[in-house]
């Protein structure tokens, strides 16, 4: 049993009463309905994914609260952040009641609201932040965007700060990754498409953690995909500004040659980058610079990924595979140990949304999850419970399995 | 194993020809993907089409019964003409599809277009796309041949092969040889399929061009990048130069037409200057006064018209090198 919340890492029973957590000991003697045996399996907290695309409400034909929720149970995942960008935008108490109606009707698991920072995610008029967190949001964010102006962001830090709401940044200047479809270099050469140059994204970086240390408010960088990003992050860190980061899967797992086939399962944004920059997340995640682990997951149609590369739609789904992804790509020697997978994947994004998740202390949701960490395992197209399929990681065999997912007590239990 | 074996092994390799290597690509999506041979093989079966087309009857039926399709979504005369006289020489007919005309307009994908043209029972498709890697899209997504007639800046092969094949015919070799290629390599599909078709073939590439028009990372196609234009002309055997592309307005910095003739502009007095006696080769149309002058264009450097007929016997060479790989494949799978 791994918890670091709990600084726990042994041998361990867990006793499940009304959904709750009611014992955790070494041998505990109860009379119970039912007891899951879990030698040579690891158990830890339920996955918090901070990063998820729901598409509900406005496109229901790439995903919805039920079959997200759903295809993130099965991956081992009992809490999810619903990103705003849905149409419409989640930038009014109006438009996040439809949400919520939608996460009461058919929610499989945890579903938290992101709210937009903006109208429309337009980077131009702020939204009623104090609203929107009274109405449930527990983070802003304009993702898929970053605001522009300097001052329309200053006064969004600032708001923020005084509702004491994180802000999730993606950062990305659009005038710098002009267009660009893959990782500006020999792969773009190559390939002959318009390049992405990380400076996008570093610049971008750069601007957004001095803007909130002006503000002192609380900041989350999405999706970090490069080495210079992680070295930016790492020196605000060590200054001691209390900024977060995340990653997802691919950034550990692919290099920008994975697109050489214009495979569109491959196209991503922020792009796959080179290999230093790979081998950068990766210590980056082993030094604790980035804190999280999360999917990104962006569901598409085939109409909208089968087609030329230049026209396809960025971004791949994650959620099914996310742990497999990290504990065959991450756990080993010189790489991370379980509980530090458990800190990026359950505890520190709990922290950094400021829920009560993440941790399998006593009284807490029984969210547990249950992993066979020797299952090897192939990902295939058919498989998938997401409404979408367009994965980085079809045809890849995965080490580590799960099992069983717990959400508030109630299992599910998982075949390959 | 034994002493024996190998030695017999090693003589039967030496005595014995290597049988001649087949061509067994349902597709030519690009030169990266091929290998030196492969791209021999192409030369050689050129050269034994080319005779074809000084005949007083143009016309042999390597391909009658086969139909090919000229799918065109970028306008294009020189190339789209080029491979319906190479395909009609071979006596197959023929189809040419303007994208502009056609039910894409109508938001047809290219995967259901390809599939139509497949149900049609058509060959060959030869398709010009303005999005790069297109063609090996199409190609993943039907069983009939799909031949690159260039996608978006990616890859242009059959108009490389071209030049290549004229190379060879005007010096007896490509080994060796120090070929410039100049202009904007950055949006060139031409400049990326010369690229990789010289360098297998054991050619020393230069490329040349102002530095916002030379794509990062180029150096790893094996090639030296310059600025300027006299040393890249100073001890090449051909150069190349690119058709500069000045629609693509309103990107930045983007050099000024006479701005452009003055510093990269191929003239008579600069091919004075060089060492060699440069072949001078341009894939068309040309912009006289921009990318070359005048009587550079006309004068004894030029093969451009050669070029031109050249690329007949080439595009016939791969029609029939795709069609008869596509025959062999189909045959094995009903077997």
């Amino acid at each position: 049993m791994v918890d670091p919340g709990n600084k726990l890492d042994e041998i361990m029973d867990i006793l499940v009463e009304d959904a709750r957590i009611s014992q955790v000991a070494k041998h505990i003697k109860a009379e119970v309905d039912k007891i899951i045996e879990a030698q040579e399996k690891i158990v830890m907290p339920g996955i918090v994914d901070m990063h998820v695309h729901l598409r509900e409400p406005g496109r229901e034909d790439k995903e919805t609260v039920c079959s997200g929720s759903r295809a993130a149970l099965a991956g081992g995942i009992t809490s999810i952040l619903a990103m705003p960008n849905t149409e419409p935008t989640m930038d009014s108490v109006e438009h996040l009641k439809i949400l919520k109606e939608a996460i009461q009707k058919s929610a499989k698991n945890n579903v938290f609201i992101c709210a937009a920072i903006t109208k429309s995610r337009q980077g131009e008029a702020l939204n009623d932040i104090a609203s929107l967190k009274k109405f449930g949001a527990i983070a802003i964010s304009d993702d898929g965007a970053s605001i522009e102006s300097d001052s329309v962001m200053l006064e969004a830090l600032k708001t923020a700060k005084k509702e004491g709401i994180l802000v999730i940044c993606h950062s990305e200047d659009k005038k710098l990754s002009n267009g660009g479809q893959v990782n500006l270099g020999f792969t773009s050469t190559r390939l002959g498409l318009r390049g992405v140059s990380s400076e996008s994204e570093y610049k971008r970086i750069e601007r957004d953690i001095e803007l909130a240390e002006k503000t002192g408010a609380r900041v989350h960088i999405a999706h970090v995909s490069c080495k210079e990003s992680v070295e930016i992050i790492a020196k605000a860190k060590k200054k001691g500004f209390e900024v977060t980061c995340e990653t997802a899967p691919h950034y550990f797992s692919f290099s920008d040659e994975e697109v050489l086939g214009y495979d569109t399962n491959f196209k991503m944004n922020p792009p796959l980058r080179g290999k230093e920059d790979v081998l950068a997340i990766r210590k980056g995640l082993l030094d604790g610079i980035i804190d999280v682990i999360a999917s990104d997951h962006a569901p598409h149609t085939e109409n909208e990924k089968d087609i030329e590369f230049e026209r396809a739609e960025f971004g791949v789904i994650g959620l099914e595979t996310e742990l497999a992804a990290a504990t065959t790509e991450l756990l080993g020697d010189c790489l991370l140990n379980w509980t530090q997978l458990a800190e990026k994947m359950a505890l520190n994004p709990s922290r950094i949304l400021g829920i009560n998740k993440g941790t399998l202390s006593v009284g807490a949701d029984a969210d547990i999850i249950v992993i066979n960490p020797a299952k090897e395992w192939v990902v295939k197209k058919e498989r998938f419970l997401s409404k979408s399929r367009n994965s980085a990681f079809i045809g890849r065999t995965l080490k580590g399995f799960v099992e069983y997912t717990f959400y508030k007590g109630k299992g599910h239990k998982w075949n390959s | 194993m034994s002493l024996e074996f190998w030695i017999s092994f090693v003589i039967r390799i030496w005595t014995f020809d290597i049988k001649p290597m087949n061509w067994i690509r349902k597709d030519l999506l690009g030169l990266e993907e091929l290998s030196k041979e492969e791209l021999e093989l192409i030369l050689s079966t050129a050269e034994s089409f080319k005779e074809i087309s000084s005949r007083e009857i143009k016309k042999v039926p390597a391909l009658r019964g086969k139909t090919v399709v000229n799918l065109f979504y970028e306008p294009s005369t020189r190339t789209r003409v080029s491979f319906e006289v190479a395909a009609k020489r071979l006596s197959a007919d023929v189809i040419n599809i303007a994208a502009e005309t056609s039910s894409v307009k109508k938001g047809e994908t290219l995967i259901d277009t390809g599939r139509n043209i497949e149900a049609l029972k058509a060959d060959i498709i030869v398709m010009r796309h303005n999005c790069s890697g297109a063609a090996a899209m199409l190609s993943r997504n039907v069983n009939l041949s799909v031949v690159n007639a260039g996608d978006g800046w990616h890859e242009h092969p059959t108009q490389a092969l071209l030049d290549i094949f004229t190379l060879k015919e005007k010096l007896g070799r490509i080994e060796g040889l120090n070929v410039s290629i100049v202009g904007d390599i950055a949006h060139s599909r031409v400049a990326r399929s010369n690229i990789w078709g010289l360098t297998k073939l054991g050619a020393n590439v230069t490329v040349c061009a102002p530095k916002m028009l030379i794509p990062p990372g180029i150096e790893g196609m094996n090639v030296v990048v310059t600025n300027n234009i006299d040393f890249a002309l100073k001890d090449a055997d051909a150069v190349n130069v690119l058709r500069m592309q000045f629609e693509r307005d309103g990107q930045a910095a983007f050099p000024k037409q006479l701005e452009y003739f003055k510093e990269f502009g191929i003239t008579e007095e600069r091919l004075e200057q060089a060492e060699k006696d440069i072949i001078v080769m341009h894939p068309g149309p040309i912009n006289r006064g921009i990318e070359m002058s005048s009587a550079v264009a006309d004068g004894a450097h030029s093969v451009i018209l050669e070029q031109v007929t050249n690329g007949i016997a080439v595009r016939m060479a791969v029609l029939f090198l795709v069609a008869q790989a596509n025959e062999k494949i189909k045959n094995e799978n009903t077997d």
